[in-house]
């Protein structure tokens, strides 16, 4: 029989106020194999700790239990302390009597019995506790960054400053995201571009960063400090060594398609870097569209570039790596209006997105930075703005606010009335959201420039001969109005990408109902993910301006430099481990695993003279979070959980029902 | 391709026009349309109005009928069929509903049919592939202006067969007949319908506002789908002519009756010659009658 | 101005003090979305539906404005206003309200909660049309539309508009004399009275609690008038 001590804190009042402390200790005195109790008013305190210290020794005790709060304050500090005394961490239970016993009754007879069960059913478990020893992983300190907008750029050179190799993956022909297609950025209206091209500029030039442009993360395996990851590069069909981005290509090339940067707005050549300040500044064909994939002719840029790189028959290169760490940072798309019927339903030229007039404005865009109506450039004289688009509204799917178009649409008012003075704007609003620092101001700053403020939304927009009919209503007068616009801009919300489902299921990381990516704990662990070594940076995370995209870039990357601050992870020992003499290699266990943690290997052994091989199940240590899911679907018993093995449990069981 | 028919009681008496042109549109396409015996009224909207569990036993009485005959339901006027649809889905979504209808009309009621719009059975079911063949006469461009009204096409979870803010059903089939639907803003704004009695003058300026937007957009004829629709567009167009001093002049047609005209019918069979504003001036134009 | 028609039409919404808490009713919320069968909790006067409302331009109270004062339990003022009555139960309102909320469905509700607390329709000519039309099915099965017409005109006094329409549709035959009856006359008579059995039940039930947040309010709502 071991020999249990069990050690009943007082938590000042907090449990002796409301448990008998000691008729506590009386009954603990007769349970089964407890051969010492004690009382201490504070026992996470220094003497009350070294009072559990002095009794492991002094008592010979093989197994300690503490009745105190609940595990998540101080499981971790009694672990510590049991160690120092000599005793492996883990032959440590605690019976929480604070947060399940005297913080949730007021019945001092009641709240004892109870008490009394849960050090019971404590000192009955703990008999089964074997000592267990954490498991020590590698880590590979090269991080993986998914996504070269301005989180992924944030985080890459964070973790690359920190003097760890990055590499950092885009599916565009160029670093920049979202970033590169604004004008300018609220509240201090900064040149989007002129603050983002020297980030881009160090993330091309930095020693310790990786750069793979036009390519596409494949596939993922692995676990954290060992990730495997396929990234397919895809064929740009020019050779980045010879090609110096002299621009002649592009200038030559006879064929123009609907330039997706623009949205459709402007054009691109079929050779073309997205944007002039492109990081590289290498082209890609767009293969789809080009006449020389199409049909084997044309071949023009091939004839004019002067250092003979462009090669047609390059193809996509597999490329396989190991990593410690990845980051997500793989951003947003916008709300697809055309879902709103009562605003066009996407079809009037003149009815376009937030993000399609931050092209107009922007002095790279299809109209150099003029302010014209798509339909047929005239300059507009009365412009109306609509927010909420695809935004706190049920109806569409879309229940959550996307935090930055009510401030995109004052800068948007700004701008306008900026570049085209008199020119009357109007935005419709339910609330204006103005949460940063500076946003509020902003916001004033736009009413005293004349933009004027309908509090209220828009029922429907129409097209009446050369100008569109916009009719809502200002619920603060309590009246329908309705505006004559030459255009309306509707702040389109924003969702995640509409692949996003696709890249966390190859990541196996969790995404809610809306796909963004879902973070650890909401409040407290908004950078990592339920993926050990997982990290998340930017809007896949959820709606987000960019400060706080970078704040949060910079949060990852700290979580990856403190892991890679270490040679090797512990692993908790509290995981599923497998009978293998009992295991039937049936495998049930597998599917069920919510974290990939459980895989089949073979193993031989001799029976009856002969070897053979058969299948069993196998734990992975890194991977496996100890939920216990497989010792449920496990048939035969073989599946066990460390810490909480069916044998602890059912002594538990036992003991509270006697 | 057989179905029940709910005339409604508006198709009895002021709309008798309506339920002419159905008839007689019916007839020519081979589609059987049978009455069903002893139908009553479906509450319109005075019904829901006043007493919820009232606004669905009514429908519910012919609709036990109907699923007697082991037939579907055609109702040509826009409210009955948004009221009887909307019945078969109460009915169908909630079990204790039958229970209630059952405890006041004392009768069992299992919501066995379906009900459709007269323009979804004939575009769609019927389909207007089957009725190109039949045409004898094209609407030679003429320009319409569809106008669809709110019960037609709302709630869209009811109603089912058309986009809510933009529908094409009529539109589709005035194409196939030759004419021009014009794409116009009022397609779905509400006439007022039944404040067509107690709110006159609130109609005028709804009818006032559709027919001017249908005017704006170029349109010789409107084309409805409900008699209140028809109604409020053209006995009080010259009221609303008068009251406002806009002249519109352009004739609402049931889109059976438009349609009747190109299957080769004539305009005595299709209830033509009891409008308001004159519907033949137009026809005439364009060699239909 | 607010449009054609004005004069009695434009009144001011109430500028009354509210007090919230007392003189008003937090159970009225919950009574209205259970008879209408949706969160009027759940408005955020956004304004759209009013924006949607082809009538709005004529109603005391903007569609939102009526469910913000349910959602404070402004009972009296929701029932008395004339927005309730004017409802052309057109569902654009519901149709497009990104919160979800069947707006039609909470007019058609307080239209029946007005009746059952005795409340005298605003708009009595609205609440009278119903009557009389409901009483045409009740008897014959279907809405006789001439005897609807002559009765209305007769109870409203206004005998002679409509009459550049009204005659030359009796030359066409569209206005029958006669009433067709159906031959389930009985049935219906029955089917409104058990109808009429559980709205008289309600009533009660609700008066009972009305009777209560009565004393507590210090008002009483005007009672008698037309309406079924």
């Amino acid at each position: 029989m071991k020999r249990i001590g069990v050690f009943l804190c007082h938590c000042g009042s907090n449990i002796a106020g409301t448990v008998d402390i000691d008729r506590l200790q009386e009954a603990v005195r007769k349970m089964p194999g407890v051969v010492y109790v004690e009382q201490n008013k504070y026992t996470c305190s220094e003497p009350g700790q070294e009072q559990i210290r002095k009794g492991i020794k002094e008592h010979r005790l093989e197994r300690v239990v503490v009745a105190a709060c609940s595990p998540r304050m101080h499981e971790n500090t009694f672990r510590r302390t049991v160690e120092s005394a000599g005793l492996n961490p883990y032959l440590l239970e605690i019976a929480n009597v604070r947060e399940h016993c005297s913080w949730v009754h007021r019945d001092r007879e009641e709240a004892t019995a109870k008490a009394i069960d849960l050090v019971r059913r404590a000192v009955a478990k703990v008999v089964f506790n074997r000592p267990l020893q954490k498991a020590r992983i590698p880590v590979e300190k090269r991080a993986l960054v998914i996504g070269g907008g301005i989180a992924g750029i944030q985080a890459a050179l964070d973790i690359a400053d920190a003097g760890h190799e990055v590499w950092l993956v885009e599916k565009e022909p160029s670093i920049g995201g979202r970033m590169a297609q604004l004008d300018k950025t609220f509240p201090t209206l900064d040149c989007s571009l002129c603050i983002l091209t020297p980030k881009m500029v160090d993330v091309a030039q930095h020693p310790n960063i990786r750069l793979l442009t036009y390519s596409l993360v494949e596939n993922v395996s692995g676990y954290v400090g060992n990730f495997q990851v396929t990234i397919r590069k895809r064929a740009r069909s020019v050779d980045e060594a010879k090609c110096t981005g002299c621009g002649t290509c592009w200038a030559k090339c006879p064929h123009k398609v609907p330039s997706e940067f623009d949205l459709g707005l402007g054009q691109r050549k079929v050779i073309y870097v997205p944007f002039p300040q492109a990081v590289p500044n290498k082209p890609v064909i767009d293969r789809e569209h080009c006449v020389y994939f199409k049909t084997g002719k044309c071949r023009v840029c091939e004839r004019f570039c002067p250092t003979g790189a462009i090669d047609f028959t390059q193809e996509d290169e597999l490329i396989t790596e190991r990593f410690g760490a990845i980051v997500v940072a793989t951003g947003f798309d916008l709300f697809d209006h055309s879902r709103y019927g009562e605003y066009g339903a996407g079809r009037d030229p003149d009815i376009i997105s937030g993000l399609h007039f931050e092209r107009l404005v922007n002095a790279s865009g299809p109209t150099e930075g003029k302010i014209r109506r798509p339909s047929d450039g005239k300059v507009p004289r009365s412009v109306v703005f609509v927010t909420c688009v695809g935004s706190r509204d049920d109806h569409k799917g879309v229940s959550y606010c996307s935090r930055v178009c009510c401030m995109y649409t004052a800068k948007h008012a700004i701008l306008l009335s900026e570049k085209v003075p008199g020119c009357r704007s109007y935005v419709f609003y339910m609330d204006m959201r103005t949460p940063g620092k500076g946003y509020e101001e902003f916001y004033k700053r736009s009413q005293e420039m004349g933009t004027r403020y309908v509090r209220g939304r828009v029922a429907r927009i129409f097209r009446e001969g050369d100008h569109l009919v916009v009719q809502g209503e200002d619920t603060l007068l309590g009246r329908k109005v309705v505006v004559e616009a030459d255009m309306v801009v509707l702040a389109t919300g924003i969702t995640p990408r509409r692949d996003a489902g696709e890249l966390a299921r190859t990541l196996g990381i969790s995404y809610d109902q809306y796909a963004f990516f879902n973070e650890a704990h909401p409040k407290l662990r908004p950078v990592e993910t339920n993926t050990a070594g997982i990290y998340l940076a930017g809007a896949c995370q959820g709606p987000k301006d960019i400060p706080d995209a970078v704040a949060q870039a910079s949060g990852a990357a700290a979580k990856v430099t403190a892991m890679f601050s270490k040679d090797t992870l512990t692993a908790d020992p509290l995981i599923a481990t497998v009978n293998e003499a009992i295991c039937s290699g049936c495998m049930w266990c597998k599917p069920i695993c919510p974290y990939r943690a459980i895989d089949e290997k073979i193993i031989t052994e001799r029976v009856r003279g002969r070897t053979v091989s058969r299948r069993v199940a196998t734990v992975n240590a890194g991977l496996c979070q100890g939920c216990g899911a497989c010792t449920v679907a496990c048939r035969d018993g073989a599946m066990n959980l460390l810490g909480f093995s069916n044998e602890q449990v059912l002594a538990e069981v036992e003991a509270l029902c006697r | 391709m057989k179905y029940a028919y709910f005339p409604g009681c508006s198709l009895s008496g002021t709309a008798r026009e309506y339920d002419r042109s159905t008839r007689a549109v019916a007839r020519a396409l081979g589609l059987d349309l049978e009455e069903i015996p002893d139908w009553s009224c479906c509450g319109a909207t005075s019904a829901h109005a006043t007493d919820k569990l009232l606004s669905l036993a009514l429908p519910a009485r012919s609709l036990a009928r109907a699923d007697r005959m082991g037939l579907d339901v055609v109702a040509p006027c826009a409210a009955c069929f948004n009221r009887l649809r909307t019945t078969v889905h109460a009915v169908r979504s909630d079990a204790r509903v039958a229970d209630e209808i059952r405890e006041v009309l004392g009768e069992e009621y299992g919501a066995r049919s379906q009900v459709y719009a007269l323009p979804d059975v004939i575009v769609n079911r019927y389909g207007l592939d089957n009725i190109a063949p039949r045409l004898k006469k094209s609407l030679g461009g003429m320009k319409v202006a569809c106008y669809y009204g709110c019960l037609l096409v709302r709630p869209s979870a009811i109603t089912a067969f058309d986009d809510p803010e933009d529908p094409q059903t009529l539109d589709r089939l005035v194409r196939a007949l030759g004419g021009e639907p014009v794409v116009w803003p009022a397609k779905t704004e509400c006439c007022g319908a039944s404040l067509s009695i107690t709110r006159t003058r609130v109609v005028w300026q709804l009818a006032a506002q559709i027919l001017t937007a249908a005017q704006k957009a170029g349109a010789e004829a409107i084309v409805v789908a409900c008699p209140f629709c028809q109604s409020n567009l053209d006995m009080r167009q010259v009221q609303a002519q008068k009251w406002s001093g806009r002249r519109w002049n352009i004739p609402v047609y049931y889109f059976t009756q438009l349609l009747g005209v190109a299957l080769g019918l004539s305009p005595g069979e299709l209830g033509l010659e009891s409008h308001f504003v004159d519907p033949l001036g137009v026809l005439r134009q364009k060699a239909l009658v | 101005m607010r449009g054609a028609g004005a004069g009695r039409e434009a009144e001011r919404v109430s500028k009354a003090v509210l007090h919230l808490g007392e003189g008003t009713e937090p159970g009225f919320l919950r009574e209205v979305e259970q008879e209408a069968g949706t969160k009027v909790s759940l408005c955020y006067q956004c304004g759209k539906c009013a924006a949607s409302c082809p009538v709005s331009f004529v109603m005391d109270l903007e569609p939102y404005q009526v469910m913000r004062l349910v959602q404070l339990g402004a009972r009296d003022e929701v029932l008395r206003s004339r927005t309730i009555w004017l409802c052309a139960s057109c569902t654009a309102c519901s149709e497009r309200c990104p919160r979800e909320v069947d707006v039609a469905a909470a007019m058609d509700a307080l239209r029946v909660l007005a009746r059952r607390a005795g409340y005298r329709p605003a708009e009595g000519q609205i609440a009278l049309f119903h009557g009389l039309f409901l009483d045409s099915v009740r008897d014959t099965g279907r809405v006789h539309e001439l005897g609807l017409m002559v009765r209305y005109k007769l109870k409203t006094g206004d005998l002679f508009s409509d009459l550049d329409v009204g005659l030359p549709m009796m030359r066409h035959g569209k206005l029958k004399p006669v009433p067709h009856r159906i031959r389930g006359t009985e049935q219906m008579r029955v089917l409104f009275w058990r109808v009429r059995a559980r709205e008289t039940a309600a009533v009660h039930q609700s008066t009972g609690a009305a009777r209560e947040s009565e004393a507590a309010a210090g008002g009483r709502p005007e009672k008698g008038g037309e309406g079924r």
